[in-house]
């Protein structure tokens, strides 16, 4: 398992940040995710066996948020 | 700009469509036929453009079985084209997009002071690993690496200086404006700006470890850590979407008016609601880490603003917590032979009244032999020295083994007490040898704030300290507190919190968040003085002041209270432009584009709103008081 932070364009409404965790916790592989408001970062607790970091990044990117970086 | 070059330009594009659409559907009502068809393609072409991102987070989040207001303004454009209306299709994606476009704009104001400190995080360090000087990230750094710092730059890391001196400017740790002398055994931290001087830094705690990074770190989370009033709202918008769909959809069956059921699922979205608190919260956390008064999280500053009394530890809180001696008296034998045994019993102690002790003794030129001393909390030491049993502490310490005072003894300890002065006393093989009296001064600026604090209309304030009644009444007095509990030990202050908070509902303590851990987590919150350097005070404490500077305190309380204040303005606006918008709709007053422009606005406007908060502070509204400063990133060497 591993925690990775992606840095989001900037999130304007607190219910995308809904979407973006709804659409994790359906991802398999992906333990837990956390969106903050406030810096616009997805932290996303994954087992790397299961999924890439690339894949979780093309899911968000897929569902309408760029990515702008890996922390 | 870092984000939305591509948001940038669809928005120039939709603009220009938009414009065009407008201007050949004005010319086909005019008469000119031509204008009809190339108006709805110009107007399809917009609803294109413009909603080209949206259907495409709808669709994404539809996959996921997410209803968001995407796929609401999506079925609401799919609609309005079916039945032809294509202005209305072109113009409510238009506001849409244009208004996401802003707000996400303006969103990034709100967010500018943590953006402010995060551009203060050292970005390079020089280490010098065989010999050589390399430049490296700060998170390839390694503990026990040797960190070339120059002058004018950020150090990198918290650490020991090995090697040269010069002058630190510490103000984003301590919120110490003044630089600071450094030279070898000497801690520094990273984020801390070297003014002049050259120094090779043994590194200590690097990357994420570092003091300032926790800082960054800790008011990350306190924005997204959730206000009651927010959480409150995040659930209604949960059932709020769905209920708004379903009801739409009941609308459209009874009235078989599409235009007015697609309508109310337009403007029913709350996004003004939901982004409400946040907004503010983001705002008012950011700006108070700016100035040096770190909120734990949302909930805090909602708590914050609602405190009904306030409990102040004294010695280091209303104090400056760098006590003095001011008189060694002696009963029996030579003057110093009390301060000698005094600095041999308190040789290892930590306790501020120890050192004072311990630099008087230095100061007469007596090197006391540390004794192994039995530490009684609260109380004193107890020890042996020349043979005899030793006792030094308070009156509470002889009290408890069964030394009584002479009545002119009494009479001379209590003088010194009610002058403000705590009493030391020494006792040497059962007699009262003499005592040391040593003094704290208050913080020149306490006696103002405590009065500010009245102001802000504050009920109580009370000083909970372990120190003796008559010492601490003394200094009570000075500062115009209402009520004094002395002679307490930690468990004691536990307790007259609770007796407190029992009496007067929400009541705050201050303290210097090292010693007085207990007490700040019993009370409803608790405030960390100077306290950003301890892990201890950082864990524990919901707010945390960066400098040991009291004036923070009425600051901090007035920006809750305004933070407050904006999230329920924001709320009511929210809830008010709703309504309006639900009755405007229902009685045919207000159409899709309409509904669509003054939605867009009432989020802009809660956003502004919330910007507002970033100026709480600044010199006009608290009348030449002293602010922390952050160094600036580009700090120029002396």
């Amino acid at each position: 398992m591993t925690t990775k932070p992606y840095q989001l364009e900037t999130v304007s409404c607190p219910s995308c940040i809904a979407k973006i965790e709804g659409m994790l916790k359906r991802t398999e592989g992906v333990a837990g995710s956390q969106v903050s408001f406030a810096t616009s970062k997805v932290k996303v607790n994954f087992d790397e066996a299961k999924i890439g970091s690339d894949q979780i990044r093309e899911r968000i990117v897929r569902l309408g948020y760029a990515v702008l970086g890996e922390k | 700009m870092r984000f939305g070059s591509k948001k940038a330009k669809s928005m120039v594009l939709s603009t220009a469509l938009v414009v065009v659409s407008f201007i050949l559907k004005e010319a086909a009502a005019a008469g000119h036929a031509a204008a009809g068809p190339a108006a709805t393609l110009a107007m399809l072409a917009t609803a294109a453009v413009a909603g080209f991102p949206i259907f495409k987070k709808a669709f994404g989040a539809l996959r996921y079985k997410v209803v968001g207001i995407d796929a609401l303004v999506t079925i609401a454009v799919i609609g309005a084209i079916a039945i032809g209306e294509f202005w209305e299709a072109a113009a409510v994606t238009y506001l849409f997009s244009l208004g996401d476009y802003l707000e996400s704009r303006t969103i990034e104001k709100t967010r500018s002071s943590i953006k402010a400190l995060l551009d203060l995080a050292p970005d390079k360090v020089r280490v010098r690993r065989g010999g050589q000087d390399l430049e490296i990230g700060p998170e390839a750094v390694l503990v026990g690496d040797v960190v070339v710092v120059k002058p004018g730059e950020k150090i990198g890391v918290d650490g020991i200086v090995l090697e040269g001196s010069g002058y630190v400017n510490q103000a984003t740790i301590s919120g110490e404006s003044l630089p600071v002398h450094r030279a070898e055994g000497g801690e520094v931290f990273s984020g801390t700006i070297l003014e002049s001087g050259y120094l090779l830094v043994e590194a200590k705690r690097v990357g994420e470890d570092t003091t300032f990074a926790r800082i960054l770190h800790m008011v990350e989370e306190a924005q997204d850590r959730k206000a009651k009033t927010q959480k409150f709202l995040e659930s209604f918008s949960r059932w709020y979407t769905p209920a708004i769909v379903a009801a739409s959809a009941l609308l459209f069956a009874f009235s078989r008016d599409i235009e007015l059921a697609l309508t109310l699922l337009v403007i029913a979205c709350p996004g003004a609601l939901v982004i409400s608190a946040p907004v503010a919260i983001v705002a008012g956390i950011g700006n108070g880490a700016k100035r040096g008064f770190l909120v734990k999280g949302g909930d805090i500053m909602e708590k914050l603003g609602s405190i009904k009394a306030i409990a102040f530890d004294k010695t280091g809180t209303l104090t400056a917590g760098a006590p003095e001696v001011r008189q060694v008296r002696s009963f029996a034998g030579a003057e110093d032979e009390a301060l000698k045994i005094a600095a041999a019993g308190e040789g290892y102690s930590e306790h501020p009244l120890a050192k004072a002790i311990l630099a008087e003794a230095a100061s007469r030129g007596m090197a006391a032999e540390p004794a192994a001393a039995e530490i009684i909390p609260g109380r004193g030491v107890a020890f042996a020295y020349g043979g005899k049993d030793c006792l030094v502490g308070s009156r509470s310490l002889l009290a408890d083994k069964g030394i009584a005072l002479s009545a002119d003894q009494e009479s001379e300890v209590a003088r010194e007490e009610s002058r403000g002065r705590t009493v030391v006393l020494v006792v040497a093989g059962g007699a009262v040898l003499g005592f040391i009296a040593i003094a704290d001064a208050a913080r020149p600026e306490a006696a103002a704030e405590i009065l500010a604090l009245r102001k802000l209309g504050i009920r109580r304030i009370v000083m909970l300290t372990g120190d003796n009644p008559r010492a601490a009444q003394a200094v009570a007095q000075e500062l115009g507190i209402d009520e004094v509990r002395a002679g307490l030990l930690p468990q004691g202050k536990v307790e007259a919190l609770e007796s407190l908070k029992a009496a007067y509902g929400r009541v705050a303590m201050v303290g210097d968040g090292v010693n007085d851990a207990p007490a700040l987590a019993a009370a409803d919150l608790g405030i960390a003085m100077g306290g950003a350097g301890s892990d201890v005070a950082m864990e524990t404490a919901d707010v945390v002041l960066v400098s040991a500077d009291l004036s923070r305190l009425s600051y901090g309380l007035g920006l809750s209270r305004a933070t407050v204040r904006v999230m329920k303005q924001n709320i009511y606006f929210a809830l008010g432009v709703a309504g309006l918008l639900l009755a405007g709709v229902l009685v045919k007053a207000v159409n899709l584009s309409f509904g669509m422009l003054v939605h867009e606005a009432s989020v802009l406007l809660v956003i502004l709103n919330a910007v507002r908060l970033l100026k709480y502070g600044h010199k006009s509204t608290l009348q030449g008081r002293r602010q922390v400063q952050w160094p600036t990133a580009a700090q120029p060497a002396p």
